[in-house]
């Protein structure tokens, strides 16, 4: 009989709220930001890390301990965990900030200071769609010291759970590298290719609404999340104006000397 | 035996009604078609014909998570291409 695995990875999967991906960003009447009265849902990419944790679990049922997903944001960022857990993850841990504060999300640099757990290897989206920041899974490998695989397409685990290998999406095609455990894994699009992210399920999310959410305040982690930076105005570009076709060069001088291009 | 069929008529509407809240086009009366297409079947009593109309929501159920998952990577793939 084979002795049970003492070293099982610990996954965490970091996942964020953001504004849906089918609907139309405006800017809000302050002109301070988007408009937030919107549908929100999991960030996609997230989606596609939970999917692969749950898959390696799939994969190797021995190797893998347990998965939790992580959130830092208002309490209706508990919804996207809940989805997160009908997917399959096991428990999830709520970073809860202030309400109304959505038009200051935390910045990359706070979200990495903030998730240090203890775990093996981290598994998140490569970056979220309202922001497009593609910053947080690099800082959080900077700050641990862990190695980093990015924008990842393929994940296998060593047989002896010490490493991982992983296909990265790179300018002019892919390569394979392998990290060493503990590491951070980001993953991108291409995975949609291997592993589909699964819709959570009427059954799924029943039975999600029993696996644990643990709450914390970001002053209970010691992190410090506000921004630095300071929006100062947010406003649509301005509306495209036809352009004109002009008859010949001399046309095309003059026009630009009206312009003010001398 | 028809109460299985029961519970199995009313765990898959409750399905598809959720499914049909995220759908894409707004002018699409899912929720009304669904309601529609359920009491057309109402008055089934044989078994063959019960399971050929619980396959077919179980068929569009899955044509629907389908089409939300392509929508969505088509929008990420147009969007994040390079």
């Amino acid at each position: 009989m084979r002795p049970t695995l003492v070293n099982q990875l610990r996954i965490l999967v970091p996942v964020k709220r953001c504004v849906d991906y089918a609907v139309k960003i405006r800017v809000n009447p302050q002109q301070t930001g988007i408009d937030t009265t919107v549908k929100h849902s999991m960030n996609p990419f997230d989606e596609i890390a939970v999917e692969e944790a749950v898959r390696l679990r799939e994969r190797n049922k021995a190797s893998i301990q347990s998965i939790q997903v992580v959130t830092i944001g208002p309490p209706k960022s508990s919804e996207t965990l809940r989805t997160a857990l009908a997917m399959g993850a096991d428990s999830a841990i709520h970073v809860e900030t202030a309400e109304g504060a959505e038009q200051q999300m935390p910045e990359p640099l706070g979200v990495a200071k903030a998730l240090r757990a203890a775990v093996d290897l981290v598994i998140m989206g490569k970056q979220a769609i309202d922001d497009d920041a593609c910053q947080t899974g690099q800082v959080l490998a900077g700050l641990l010291g862990w190695g980093q695989a990015t924008f990842a397409s393929r994940v296998v685990v060593s047989e002896d759970e010490k490493s991982v290998s992983v296909l990265r999406e790179v300018d002019g095609g892919a390569e394979e590298i392998r990290v060493r455990l503990p590491a951070i894994i980001t993953t991108d699009l291409r995975y949609v290719f291997f592993s589909k992210p699964r819709y959570a399920s009427l059954p799924n999310i029943m039975k999600a609404k029993k696996k644990p959410i643990e709450k914390l305040t970001p002053q209970e982690l010691s992190v410090d999340l506000t921004p630095s930076f300071q929006v100062l105005k947010v406003a649509e570009p301005p509306v495209r104006k036809g352009g004109s076709k002009v008859a010949n060069v001399d046309e095309l001088v003059s026009k630009l000397k009206e312009a003010g291009f001398a | 035996m028809n109460s299985r069929y029961r519970l199995q008529a009313i765990r898959l509407y409750k399905e598809l009604h959720r499914i049909g809240r995220d759908y894409p086009d707004p002018a699409y009366d899912f929720h009304g078609k669904l309601r529609r297409l359920f009491e057309r079947n109402r008055h089934l009593t044989e078994k063959n014909e019960i399971e050929r109309a619980l396959a077919l929501g179980e068929h569009i159920k899955n044509e629907t998570l389908a089409l939300y998952s392509l929508k969505k990577y088509r929008h990420l793939r147009r969007i994040y291409k390079d």
